[in-house]
Protein backbone atom coordinates (compact mmCIF):
# COMPACT_ATOMS: atom_id res chain seq x y z
CA UNK A 1 0.00 0.00 0.00
CA UNK A 2 1.25 3.45 -0.80
CA UNK A 3 1.62 6.17 1.83
CA UNK A 4 -1.29 8.01 0.26
CA UNK A 5 -3.56 4.95 0.54
CA UNK A 6 -2.59 4.39 4.17
CA UNK A 7 -3.29 8.04 5.04
CA UNK A 8 -6.63 7.91 3.21
CA UNK A 9 -7.71 4.80 5.12
CA UNK A 10 -6.57 6.14 8.48
CA UNK A 11 -8.12 9.52 7.66
CA UNK A 12 -11.49 7.90 6.97
CA UNK A 13 -11.34 5.99 10.26
CA UNK A 14 -10.46 9.19 12.15
CA UNK A 15 -13.28 11.03 10.39
CA UNK A 16 -15.78 8.41 11.59
CA UNK A 17 -14.42 8.44 15.15
CA UNK A 18 -14.07 12.22 15.53
CA UNK A 19 -16.75 13.78 13.31
CA UNK A 20 -19.51 11.14 13.25
CA UNK A 21 -19.26 9.73 16.80
CA UNK A 22 -21.07 12.64 18.53
CA UNK A 23 -24.09 11.84 16.32
CA UNK A 24 -24.27 8.17 17.38
CA UNK A 25 -27.56 6.97 18.87
CA UNK A 26 -27.52 6.70 22.66
CA UNK A 27 -30.40 4.20 22.70
CA UNK A 28 -29.66 0.82 24.29
CA UNK A 29 -28.05 -1.69 21.92
CA UNK A 30 -29.60 -5.10 21.17
CA UNK A 31 -28.23 -6.86 24.26
CA UNK A 32 -29.03 -3.94 26.60
CA UNK A 33 -32.55 -3.82 25.21
CA UNK A 34 -33.05 -7.56 25.84
CA UNK A 35 -31.60 -7.13 29.35
CA UNK A 36 -34.07 -4.29 30.05
CA UNK A 37 -37.06 -6.16 28.62
CA UNK A 38 -36.31 -9.30 30.61
CA UNK A 39 -35.26 -7.61 33.84
CA UNK A 40 -31.65 -8.69 34.10
CA UNK A 41 -30.00 -5.37 33.25
CA UNK A 42 -29.42 -4.87 37.00
CA UNK A 43 -27.00 -7.80 37.01
CA UNK A 44 -24.42 -5.78 35.07
CA UNK A 45 -21.44 -4.80 37.21
CA UNK A 46 -21.61 -1.11 38.11
CA UNK A 47 -17.90 -0.54 37.76
CA UNK A 48 -15.31 -2.27 35.61
CA UNK A 49 -12.42 -4.12 37.20
CA UNK A 50 -10.17 -2.39 34.66
CA UNK A 51 -8.88 1.13 35.41
CA UNK A 52 -11.05 3.86 33.90
CA UNK A 53 -8.96 5.40 31.16
CA UNK A 54 -11.68 6.63 28.78
CA UNK A 55 -14.89 5.81 30.71
CA UNK A 56 -17.84 5.45 28.32
CA UNK A 57 -15.74 6.81 25.43
CA UNK A 58 -15.00 10.16 27.07
CA UNK A 59 -11.95 11.97 28.38
CA UNK A 60 -12.32 12.48 32.16
CA UNK A 61 -12.44 16.18 32.97
CA UNK A 62 -13.53 17.34 29.51
CA UNK A 63 -17.01 18.75 30.13
CA UNK A 64 -18.35 19.03 26.56
CA UNK A 65 -19.68 15.54 25.83
CA UNK A 66 -19.33 15.71 22.02
CA UNK A 67 -15.78 17.08 22.21
CA UNK A 68 -14.85 14.53 24.86
CA UNK A 69 -16.22 11.63 22.79
CA UNK A 70 -14.53 12.90 19.63
CA UNK A 71 -11.11 13.10 21.31
CA UNK A 72 -11.47 9.71 23.04
CA UNK A 73 -12.60 8.19 19.72
CA UNK A 74 -9.72 9.75 17.81
CA UNK A 75 -7.17 8.51 20.35
CA UNK A 76 -8.71 5.02 20.34
CA UNK A 77 -8.58 4.93 16.54
CA UNK A 78 -4.87 5.79 16.56
CA UNK A 79 -4.21 3.18 19.28
CA UNK A 80 -5.95 0.54 17.14
CA UNK A 81 -4.07 1.62 14.00
CA UNK A 82 -0.69 1.21 15.67
CA UNK A 83 -1.89 -1.90 17.52
CA UNK A 84 -3.08 -3.61 14.34
CA UNK A 85 0.01 -2.55 12.40
CA UNK A 86 2.32 -3.75 15.19
CA UNK A 87 0.51 -7.06 15.53
CA UNK A 88 0.71 -7.69 11.77
CA UNK A 89 4.42 -6.89 11.76
CA UNK A 90 5.02 -9.17 14.73
CA UNK A 91 3.17 -12.03 13.05
CA UNK A 92 5.02 -11.55 9.77
CA UNK A 93 8.43 -11.39 11.47
CA UNK A 94 7.69 -14.51 13.52
CA UNK A 95 6.84 -16.34 10.34
CA UNK A 96 9.96 -15.15 8.54
CA UNK A 97 12.18 -16.44 11.35
CA UNK A 98 10.64 -19.91 11.08
CA UNK A 99 10.51 -20.35 7.29
CA UNK A 100 9.24 -23.94 7.33
CA UNK A 101 6.05 -22.74 9.05
CA UNK A 102 5.14 -20.40 6.26
CA UNK A 103 3.29 -23.04 4.30
CA UNK A 104 0.88 -23.93 7.09
CA UNK B 1 -23.52 -6.87 22.03
CA UNK B 2 -20.52 -6.38 24.32
CA UNK B 3 -21.44 -8.42 27.42
CA UNK B 4 -20.76 -6.59 30.71
CA UNK B 5 -19.44 -8.37 33.79
CA UNK B 6 -22.23 -9.89 35.86
CA UNK B 7 -24.29 -11.37 33.02
CA UNK B 8 -22.42 -14.69 32.78
CA UNK B 9 -21.56 -17.10 35.57
CA UNK B 10 -18.04 -18.25 36.39
CA UNK B 11 -18.15 -21.64 34.58
CA UNK B 12 -19.39 -19.98 31.37
CA UNK B 13 -16.68 -17.30 31.66
CA UNK B 14 -14.05 -20.03 32.15
CA UNK B 15 -15.17 -22.24 29.25
CA UNK B 16 -15.58 -19.35 26.78
CA UNK B 17 -12.26 -17.93 28.01
CA UNK B 18 -10.48 -21.19 27.19
CA UNK B 19 -12.27 -21.39 23.83
CA UNK B 20 -11.16 -17.82 23.05
CA UNK B 21 -7.52 -18.59 23.94
CA UNK B 22 -7.58 -21.74 21.78
CA UNK B 23 -9.20 -19.86 18.88
CA UNK B 24 -6.75 -16.98 19.06
CA UNK B 25 -3.83 -19.42 19.24
CA UNK B 26 -5.08 -21.01 16.05
CA UNK B 27 -5.61 -17.57 14.49
CA UNK B 28 -2.02 -16.56 15.22
CA UNK B 29 -0.54 -19.64 13.56
CA UNK B 30 -2.91 -19.56 10.58
CA UNK B 31 -2.77 -15.84 9.89
CA UNK B 32 1.00 -15.75 9.57
CA UNK B 33 0.98 -17.31 6.12
CA UNK B 34 -1.59 -14.84 4.88
CA UNK B 35 0.23 -11.69 6.02
CA UNK B 36 2.60 -10.07 3.59
CA UNK B 37 4.13 -6.60 3.29
CA UNK B 38 0.95 -5.76 1.37
CA UNK B 39 -1.36 -6.47 4.29
CA UNK B 40 0.64 -5.16 7.29
CA UNK B 41 -0.62 -1.55 7.03
CA UNK B 42 -4.06 -2.86 6.00
CA UNK B 43 -4.36 -4.66 9.34
CA UNK B 44 -3.71 -1.35 11.11
CA UNK B 45 -6.27 0.51 9.01
CA UNK B 46 -8.89 -2.24 9.39
CA UNK B 47 -8.44 -2.29 13.18
CA UNK B 48 -8.71 1.51 13.36
CA UNK B 49 -11.74 1.67 11.07
CA UNK B 50 -13.68 -1.09 12.85
CA UNK B 51 -13.03 0.51 16.25
CA UNK B 52 -14.26 3.86 14.90
CA UNK B 53 -17.30 2.35 13.18
CA UNK B 54 -18.25 0.45 16.34
CA UNK B 55 -18.66 3.82 18.07
CA UNK B 56 -21.46 4.75 15.68
CA UNK B 57 -24.67 3.30 17.08
CA UNK B 58 -27.42 3.56 14.48
CA UNK B 59 -31.05 3.58 15.61
CA UNK B 60 -33.16 0.56 14.70
CA UNK B 61 -36.82 -0.01 15.57
CA UNK B 62 -38.39 0.80 18.92
CA UNK B 63 -35.77 2.88 20.74
CA UNK B 64 -33.00 0.35 20.23
CA UNK B 65 -29.67 0.83 18.48
CA UNK B 66 -26.98 -1.30 16.95
CA UNK B 67 -23.49 -0.84 15.63
CA UNK B 68 -21.13 -2.58 13.23
CA UNK B 69 -19.46 -5.77 14.41
CA UNK B 70 -17.07 -5.80 11.46
CA UNK B 71 -16.11 -9.47 11.52
CA UNK B 72 -17.04 -10.21 7.92
CA UNK B 73 -15.46 -6.96 6.72
CA UNK B 74 -12.17 -7.80 8.48
CA UNK B 75 -12.25 -11.41 7.24
CA UNK B 76 -12.79 -10.40 3.61
CA UNK B 77 -9.94 -7.86 3.70
CA UNK B 78 -7.42 -9.89 5.72
CA UNK B 79 -8.55 -13.50 5.65
CA UNK B 80 -10.61 -15.08 8.45
CA UNK B 81 -7.76 -15.67 10.92
CA UNK B 82 -6.12 -12.25 10.77
CA UNK B 83 -9.67 -10.87 10.72
CA UNK B 84 -10.40 -12.67 13.99
CA UNK B 85 -7.25 -11.16 15.51
CA UNK B 86 -8.37 -7.66 14.44
CA UNK B 87 -11.79 -8.04 16.12
CA UNK B 88 -10.12 -9.51 19.24
CA UNK B 89 -7.71 -6.57 19.35
CA UNK B 90 -10.60 -4.09 19.10
CA UNK B 91 -12.45 -5.91 21.93
CA UNK B 92 -9.36 -5.98 24.16
CA UNK B 93 -8.74 -2.23 23.75
CA UNK B 94 -12.45 -1.47 24.29
CA UNK B 95 -12.47 -3.62 27.44
CA UNK B 96 -9.35 -2.20 29.09
CA UNK B 97 -9.35 1.43 27.92
CA UNK B 98 -13.02 2.23 27.25
CA UNK B 99 -14.84 0.06 29.83
CA UNK B 100 -16.91 -1.38 26.97
CA UNK B 101 -17.44 -5.08 27.69
CA UNK B 102 -16.49 -6.75 30.97
CA UNK B 103 -13.08 -8.11 31.93
CA UNK B 104 -14.22 -11.53 33.21
CA UNK B 105 -16.42 -11.96 30.12
CA UNK B 106 -13.72 -10.79 27.68
CA UNK B 107 -13.20 -14.40 26.59
CA UNK B 108 -16.92 -14.78 25.86
CA UNK B 109 -16.99 -11.53 23.87
CA UNK B 110 -13.92 -12.62 21.86
CA UNK B 111 -15.39 -16.08 21.31
CA UNK B 112 -18.76 -14.69 20.16
CA UNK B 113 -17.65 -11.82 17.96
CA UNK B 114 -14.03 -12.47 16.90
CA UNK B 115 -14.40 -16.21 16.30
CA UNK B 116 -18.07 -17.20 15.82
CA UNK B 117 -18.97 -13.84 14.22
CA UNK B 118 -15.87 -13.62 11.99
CA UNK B 119 -14.38 -16.98 11.01
CA UNK B 120 -17.65 -18.92 10.60
CA UNK B 121 -19.45 -16.40 8.32
CA UNK B 122 -16.32 -16.18 6.15
CA UNK B 123 -16.83 -19.86 5.32
CA UNK B 124 -20.30 -18.90 4.13
CA UNK B 125 -19.03 -15.88 2.18
CA UNK B 126 -16.24 -17.66 0.36
CA UNK B 127 -18.15 -20.33 -1.62
CA UNK B 128 -21.12 -18.01 -2.02
CA UNK B 129 -19.02 -15.19 -3.52
CA UNK B 130 -18.16 -17.36 -6.52
CA UNK B 131 -21.81 -18.02 -7.20
CA UNK B 132 -23.61 -14.75 -6.49
CA UNK B 133 -20.73 -12.25 -6.46
CA UNK B 134 -18.69 -10.55 -3.72
CA UNK B 135 -21.12 -7.91 -2.55
CA UNK B 136 -24.31 -10.00 -2.22
CA UNK B 137 -22.29 -12.78 -0.54
CA UNK B 138 -20.77 -10.24 1.86
CA UNK B 139 -24.22 -8.84 2.70
CA UNK B 140 -25.59 -12.26 3.54
CA UNK B 141 -22.50 -13.31 5.53
CA UNK B 142 -22.58 -10.01 7.46
CA UNK B 143 -26.21 -10.53 8.46
CA UNK B 144 -25.54 -14.16 9.44
CA UNK B 145 -22.48 -13.05 11.42
CA UNK B 146 -24.56 -10.82 13.71
CA UNK B 147 -27.17 -13.55 14.19
CA UNK B 148 -24.49 -16.15 15.01
CA UNK B 149 -22.70 -13.92 17.52
CA UNK B 150 -25.92 -12.80 19.22
CA UNK B 151 -27.27 -16.37 19.24
CA UNK B 152 -24.09 -17.57 20.94
CA UNK B 153 -24.40 -14.72 23.44
CA UNK B 154 -28.00 -15.80 24.15
CA UNK B 155 -26.92 -19.41 24.74
CA UNK B 156 -24.28 -18.20 27.24
CA UNK B 157 -26.89 -16.07 29.03
CA UNK B 158 -29.21 -19.08 29.15
CA UNK B 159 -26.58 -21.50 30.48
CA UNK B 160 -25.57 -18.91 33.10
CA UNK B 161 -29.19 -18.85 34.31
CA UNK B 162 -29.40 -15.10 33.72
CA UNK B 163 -32.53 -15.44 31.59
CA UNK B 164 -34.43 -18.53 30.33
CA UNK B 165 -32.64 -19.95 27.28
CA UNK B 166 -35.58 -19.93 24.85
CA UNK B 167 -36.49 -16.37 25.75
CA UNK B 168 -32.88 -15.21 25.38
CA UNK B 169 -32.46 -16.81 21.96
CA UNK B 170 -35.76 -15.46 20.65
CA UNK B 171 -35.16 -11.92 21.90
CA UNK B 172 -31.49 -11.73 20.87
CA UNK B 173 -32.03 -13.19 17.38
CA UNK B 174 -35.08 -10.96 16.90
CA UNK B 175 -33.37 -7.64 17.63
CA UNK B 176 -30.15 -8.65 15.87
CA UNK B 177 -32.03 -9.70 12.73
CA UNK B 178 -32.75 -5.98 12.34
CA UNK B 179 -29.30 -4.81 13.49
CA UNK B 180 -27.80 -7.29 11.01
CA UNK B 181 -29.35 -5.34 8.12
CA UNK B 182 -27.25 -2.34 9.22
CA UNK B 183 -24.21 -4.62 9.43
CA UNK B 184 -24.85 -5.82 5.87
CA UNK B 185 -25.27 -2.28 4.51
CA UNK B 186 -22.12 -0.88 6.17
CA UNK B 187 -20.07 -3.94 5.18
CA UNK B 188 -21.17 -3.60 1.53
CA UNK B 189 -20.58 0.16 1.38
CA UNK B 190 -17.03 -0.23 2.70
CA UNK B 191 -16.28 -3.24 0.46
CA UNK B 192 -17.76 -1.40 -2.51
CA UNK B 193 -15.36 1.48 -1.85
CA UNK B 194 -12.35 -0.84 -1.43
CA UNK B 195 -13.40 -2.71 -4.56
CA UNK B 196 -13.44 0.58 -6.48
CA UNK B 197 -10.02 1.83 -5.34
CA UNK B 198 -8.05 -1.38 -4.64
CA UNK B 199 -9.92 -4.45 -5.91
CA UNK B 200 -6.87 -6.61 -5.20
CA UNK B 201 -7.43 -6.13 -1.44
CA UNK B 202 -10.55 -8.31 -1.53
CA UNK B 203 -9.11 -11.60 -0.20
CA UNK B 204 -10.90 -14.08 -2.39
CA UNK B 205 -9.99 -12.11 -5.52
CA UNK B 206 -6.31 -11.89 -4.48
CA UNK B 207 -6.28 -15.66 -4.06
CA UNK B 208 -7.82 -16.17 -7.47
CA UNK B 209 -5.20 -14.07 -9.22
CA UNK B 210 -2.08 -15.16 -7.33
Amino acid sequence: MTRKEILTGLGLALFVAIVLSPFASSSPDGLERVAEDHQFVGKAAEKSVAPEVFPDYTIPGVENKSFSTAIAGGLGTLILYFGGFGLARLLASRRDRVPNQSGT
Amino acid sequence: MHIPDGFLNVPVCAVTGLAAVAGLWMSVSRSQAALGERTIPLMGITSAFIFAAQMINFPVAGGTSGHLLGGVLAAILLGPWAGALVIALVLIVQCFLFQDGGVLVLGANIFNMALIGTVVPFWIYKPLSRGIGHIPAAALAAWVSVELASGMCAVELGISGTVPMGLAIKAMLGWHAVIGIGEAIITCVVLGYVNAVRPDLITTRAEATS
